[in-house]
């Protein structure tokens, strides 16, 4: 049951395509819809949880149209909407321009390097102690769908549902992107990076000691 | 309970397709409303095209080829130790640190998004945004690795980091041979930004 953006393991894509190193330049209107995404971020009305369950709702045929940052547009386009902050006769230009409520919170100029250095964090005190240790071993949960929501976020790739691995190390608690991208709360628990070998994800592997390693939340983990 | 919007149901369809048209119709409804001032977007563009990029990664890889504590300490708690250096916040609030050796080679993806640590490698280039690289790094990143030139020895091991949650990760790359002597600020100039995602390696000296 995976949505269109839950693309590891995929078959059929090509090459990768280098790029020069240093800082990657962008084009005019994908600067401005990065910076008018994390502008609108500041306002406060939503995650970043939710803006990843923004873009991964995006129909497959937009998301595989899509550019990058068309993708980010269409997902800020679309959660302004469900937050209430815009409406759709606003996006269609018929809105009055009247001052909105949120105007206090906007973000200046001079605030921006305090917000992009304040980011985040996505560590919480709460929440249950770690089941599990390192070295200990795991299965992942199957299928890799959000528990709570049918057809919700969950940051459970699909290539690794039902595969066991080994715990490397404890995160400490995190904030569950499954209950948090659908406005249900942080529910903070605790994320391991949990490695595979590749054989266990794979039916033909390159090299048998390769690995994998994903960090996962408590809950997509039971004893192995 | 599910979720199933459909195509026609979705706000953005309202916006002009074209995406310059796109980008300054929603910029311009949200400045009118006084929820965006555009100073402020050119605050972040600046921020993120000529300051913030792979030069911070590069300066903490540098130290740590040159100071064993330094790396010790690095690789037990990056994220304290990267921001006593000034690199933390956006997307980089959780930050580990693996290190490349003769028997692991280390490579960063994010196969659901495109998780990145921006305060120490800045915004990410296009190859890992692709469809191609997060599709293919965790099933064949030793093909992936011929694309981008890379050729590893099969008795290497290579761990592939899937970025699922909020933690960054950063590569240190092996430091390569015949640069004793160098100084960090010359070392830090051979570190470039894929050798620290785990897609290239650092150059050699001259």
């Amino acid at each position: 049951m995976s949505r269109i953006h839950d693309m590891g393991g995929r078959f059929g894509d090509g090459p990768a395509r280098p790029d020069p190193q240093g800082i990657p330049q962008l084009g005019d209107w994908q600067a401005r819809a990065l910076a008018l995404t994390l502008a609108a971020g500041g306002l406060g009305q939503w995650n970043i949880d939710m803006s990843r369950r923004a873009r991964e709702q995006l129909c497959p045929r937009d998301y595989m149209a899509f550019s990058y940052f068309e993708k980010w547009l269409a997902g800020l386009a679309d959660l302004l909407v469900e937050t209430g902050v815009l409406t759709r006769d606003d996006l269609r230009g018929g809105g009055d321009g009247a001052p909105h409520p949120l105007a206090g919170a906007r973000l200046t100029a001079k605030a921006v390097p305090g917000v992009l250095a304040r980011g985040g964090p996505a560590d919480r005190p709460g929440g249950p102690a770690p089941r599990f240790a390192p070295g200990q071993r795991v299965r992942t949960r199957r299928p890799a769908d959000n528990r709570l929501v049918a057809g919700g976020h969950t940051r459970l790739p699909a290539y690794a549902a039902g595969a066991t691995g080994r715990i490397l190390r404890h995160h400490g608690n995190h904030v569950l992107p499954d209950s948090n991208a659908h406005g249900l709360g942080e529910a903070p628990e605790p994320l391991y990076a949990v490695v595979f070998a590749a054989g266990e994800l794979w039916a033909a592997p390159e090299n048998p000691s390769d690995e994998v390693s994903l960090d996962l939340w408590q809950s997509y983990l039971e004893p192995a | 309970m599910a979720h199933d919007h459909h195509d026609h149901d979705h706000p953005h369809s309202l916006l002009p397709p074209e995406p310059a048209l796109r980008v300054k119709a929603l910029e311009t409804v949200l400045t009118d409303r006084g929820l965006i001032d555009p100073a402020a977007l050119d605050e972040i563009i600046d921020t993120y095209q000529n300051r913030i990029g792979p030069k911070n990664g590069a300066a903490v890889v540098a130290r740590a080829w040159t100071d064993p504590a330094f790396r010790d300490r690095l690789l037990a708690d990056a994220t304290a130790v990267v921001a006593d250096l000034g690199f933390f916040g956006r997307q980089g609030e959780h930050v580990v640190a693996v290190q490349n050796s003769p028997e692991v080679h280390n490579i960063v993806v994010c196969t659901l998004c495109s998780c990145y640590p921006w305060p120490l490698l800045g915004i990410p280039p296009a190859w890992y945004k692709s469809d191609a690289y997060r599709a293919r790094a965790v099933r064949e990143p030793r093909a992936v690795l011929a694309d981008f030139g890379v050729s590893l020895p099969e008795t290497t091991a290579v761990r592939v980091w899937d970025s699922t949650a909020e933690i960054r990760y950063l590569v240190i790359p092996m430091r390569p041979e015949g640069t004793e002597g160098m100084s960090v600020e010359q070392l830090a100039e051979l570190v470039t930004r894929d050798s620290m995602v785990g897609t290239g390696l650092p150059k050699a000296p001259e």
